[in-house]
């Protein structure tokens, strides 16, 4: 025997390829995102219709709004464990503050919360100096306890005079799309805009590819990663937002375990969970690519008892593939 | 199996290659090693030695090629098959397990056991019977983090005994070494030699490998140059073998320092951790040295004199005014800039391109608003790299596939887009080739010319007295002697070392 290496020729010569072909490796989650929606569209013919479009799009915009969230924190080398949390807990000021002074002060209050939560945990991030990961977990733990102790453990609605106006996320708007899903689009193409051509954003690369060396070119870092935490707060409270007006109220258990769905989102969008590399719209397809399954389940009529399962063995699948893919590179 | 007539060589390898994304690191290697014979590895840094040793430790596999163990070809595919046949690889990084004792690492994976049961005793016994072999002195109960680097190899090469390897590859073992605990080790190679067990030894320090070597390899850019008895080499020549060429040893003369230069930068008392009490001063035009031997301070004088670290005490002036509360930031708007020790760690973002990595120190110079000026960035990029003479295809590439080279000019290049007043450089031709070594030199003596004051630290002491105007000399934190361009280099050394005569 020798350690002639002929079985891994073929594969070289392939991805070689590819790298020539214009780097469909860093293009390969869209590739995967059109697979399915061409499969979707030849196997049933609900898929391509306006109404499922429209459906589709909206069952999105809280996840969306999340994975931008999710994106902005791993990008910077952080994580934000507190999404969910943060997402009960400014849905529920927001629907305290509508039964007092109205909707729209109602919505800008829970945004408003939102940052000020996000603000809370980069503080707290950024001091400590303990890992992001675990102090993010317990903000997270006293985010919920807060929320069930400003809700008494129960469900809040908004005055019923007010219960149809604050439905106002869920009617159509421009293009027929709900208004929902107008604020993720808006929303996460902003957060892209800044993170992709801002000295701020390329600073939040920087930041999360060598700390230190951001350090040492005259970077504040924490001020940088709270500022993201600011943004994730921002996204967190919008979605809550939309489940809130979707419900028509709000309560201390809203979302649970969807943070982890978001940093899912993020990572089979192909930003690296060791921070510096990646793109929002990289979260976004990778919300997108998780709402089509679940749409495609239902569309085929597939058990979705089995949809958790496809779920996590396509996360495994895009992160294996991309950690492949990467080490072909080195 | 000892076979009869003659002995298969210990090693064979035949037309060994590997190269990473199209960049050839080993090309069709053949190299033979006899048993019980201690083989020399020299080369330049990314001449491929590393990456043979791991190829026979399993740690990377080869693209091409063929490798047999006593006239028997084998599959090395991972390091576990490397160890079952009596190759153990002693690599630069250490494979041990902090948080385990001495004991516990030696029989790492190969505890005597019954049922699953760890038994300690046979372990212990065994244990001292290596002690005794090698001469060590070493606690096996001893947590092996408390350990320092040179004990902590000792524990790899007796865990690598414990596995009974028939043939031990060192990559820089000497790297981290005291003197006393380097000739024990050069000693113990000898006697594992004698005792017929093959040695491959990696290693920058030519006396060494000439000193305990039977024959000497010489690789070049990936592929291996010559191989022959060490007694018919000597540094010269292996030298020469490594770098294919006569090396252009001249250094740039720095151009004298006006005497009408006023002092740029001056620092009075300056303490933190090993710095005590430090002064200096550097003038416009000066490029001042700072010697001593790894751990007198250097490094940490750099960090504060830049804000990396904050001073417990002591000021630091720019031009007259005193820097208080000291930052990068605040350092950075006097017109310091710091090209640090290590381009991974500190100075570089690997993930990013050279264009991002360039622009960092600089972003708020070419912004509207909130935005980037892309086209500026641009132009701005391509002078500042243009000026450092980088040459690379590929600017939106990450840094991290650029040659090590081209990194450190992208770091220069990153620092004088800021148009600093005072440069301090930490090593400014670490893991760099020959020829990129001399363009930094030219380029360090060329800033100073133009009215740039410069502290720089290498541990290379030929370098470091060529390019001053003056060496300050540092031993345990403090500045021990002061001394003027053309002083030799013994003098210096000795005042590092701490010899008769050199305290100030």
């Amino acid at each position: 025997m020798s350690v002639e290496a002929a079985p891994d020729t073929g594969l070289r010569q392939a991805t070689s390829a590819l790298r020539r072909g214009g780097r469909i490796r860093d293009y390969g989650i869209v590739v995967a995102l059109v697979a399915i929606v061409i499969a979707l569209s030849l196997s049933t013919n609900t898929f391509l219709t306006t109404g499922n479009m429209i459906n589709l799009l909206d069952q999105c915009a809280d996840i969306g709004l999340l994975a931008a969230g999710a994106t902005i924190c791993i990008l910077s080398g952080v994580f934000d464990l507190t999404a969910s949390a943060s997402l009960a807990l400014a849905a529920i000021v927001g629907v305290d503050v509508t039964r007092v002074a109205g909707i729209p002060l109602g919505f800008v209050a829970a945004v408003a919360a939102g940052a000020g939560i996000g603000f809370v945990t980069g503080t707290v991030v950024a001091r400590s100096g303990v890992n992001s990961f675990i102090a993010t977990l317990a903000t997270s733990i006293v985010y919920r306890g807060l929320a069930v102790v400003v809700t008494g453990g129960a469900i809040i609605y908004p005055l019923t005079r007010q219960a149809s106006d604050f439905a106002v996320l869920t009617w159509p708007s421009l293009f027929h799309l709900t208004s929902a899903t107008v604020v993720f689009i808006v929303a996460d193409a902003i957060i892209a805009v800044i993170v992709a051509t801002t000295t701020f954003g390329r600073r939040i690369y920087a930041v999360g590819g060598n700390a230190e060396a951001a350090r040492l070119s005259g970077i504040r870092t924490g001020q940088i990663r709270v500022a993201v935490y600011v943004v994730s707060g921002i996204c967190s409270a919008l979605a809550g937002l939309i489940l809130a007006s979707r419900a028509g109220s709000a309560n201390s258990s809203m979302a649970t375990g969807e943070e982890l769905t978001a940093i899912a989102a993020a990572v089979i969008g192909g930003t690296s969970i060791l921070g510096g590399e990646g793109a929002i719209w990289r979260g976004v397809v990778g919300a997108l690519l998780l709402t089509l399954i679940s749409n495609g389940f239902n569309l085929l009529g597939w058990n979705t008892t089995y949809l958790q399962v496809v779920t996590g063995c396509l996360i495994l699948f895009a992160v294996a593939v991309d950690r492949a893919l990467r080490q072909q590179r080195e | 199996m000892i076979q009869t007539g003659t002995r298969a060589p210990a090693i064979s390898v035949r037309g060994v290659g590997k190269s990473y994304s199209g960049v050839t690191v080993l090309r069709d290697i053949d190299l033979d090693i006899e048993p019980g014979e201690v083989h020399g590895l020299v080369g330049e840094n990314g001449a491929g030695k590393s990456t043979l040793l791991k190829i026979l430790g399993g740690a990377v596999r080869a693209d091409a090629g063929s490798v047999s163990f006593d006239g028997e070809r084998v599959t090395i595919a991972n390091p576990r098959d490397a160890i079952a046949h009596g190759v153990s690889l002693i690599s630069q990084e250490g494979a041990l397990v902090p948080a385990m004792s001495v004991l516990e690492n030696v029989f790492l994976a190969h505890w005597s056991h019954r049922s699953g049961f760890r038994r300690g005793r046979p372990d212990l016994a065994r244990f001292h019977e290596l002690l005794g072999l090698t001469g060590f002195k070493i606690d096996p109960r001893a947590r092996v983090a408390s350990l320092p680097m040179g004990t902590q190899q000792q524990v790899e090469i007796l865990r690598s005994l414990a596995r009974g390897a028939r043939v031990l590859a060192l990559d820089e073992p000497t790297a981290v070494l005291t003197n006393v605990e380097k000739e024990n080790l050069l000693d113990l190679i000898t006697r594992l030699a004698g005792a017929g067990t093959t040695v491959i030894l990696v290693s920058h320090f030519l006396e060494e490998v000439l000193a305990v070597a039977g024959r000497i390899s010489v690789l070049r850019d990936g592929a291996l140059v010559t191989t022959g008895d060490a007694a018919e080499q000597s540094p010269n020549t292996l030298v020469r073998h490594m770098v294919g060429r006569e090396i252009d040893v001249l250094f740039p003369d720095p151009a004298p320092v006006p005497e009408s230069a006023p002092v740029r930068l001056s620092a009075r008392g300056l303490r933190r951790g090993i710095v005590a009490d430090l002064d200096l001063t550097v003038r416009a035009g000066e490029i001042l040295g700072l010697a001593g031997l790894v751990g007198s301070g250097r490094t940490e004088t750099l960090r504060l004199l830049f804000g990396a670290d904050r001073a417990q005490r002591g000021t630091v002036e720019v031009d007259g005014v005193t820097l208080t509360h000291l930052t990068p930031r605040r350092g950075m708007a006097a017109g310091i800039a710091l090209v640090p020790e290590s381009r991974k760690e500190e100075g570089l973002v690997m993930v990013r391109s050279l264009r991002e990595n360039v622009a960092l120190a600089s972003l708020g110079d070419r912004r509207l608003g909130p935005l980037i000026r892309r086209s500026s960035e641009r132009s701005a990029v391509d002078e500042a790299m243009a000026s450092v003479d980088v040459r690379a295809a590929r600017k939106e590439a990450a840094i991290r596939t650029l040659s090590g080279g081209n990194q450190q000019k992208a770091l220069f290049a990153k620092w004088l887009m800021r148009s600093p007043q005072v440069l301090l450089i930490d090593e400014p031709t670490r893991g760099v080739d020959v020829g990129a070594k001399s363009q930094i030199h030219h380029l360090i003596t060329k800033l100073a010319a133009d009215g740039m004051a410069v502290i720089c630290v290498s541990s290379e002491i030929e370098e470091l007295l060529a390019l001053s105007h003056r060496v300050i000399v540092l031993r345990h934190g403090r500045a021990v002697g002061d001394f003027p361009r053309g002083t030799p280099s013994e003098v210096v050394i000795a005042a590092a070392f701490g010899d008769e005569g050199a305290t100030a």
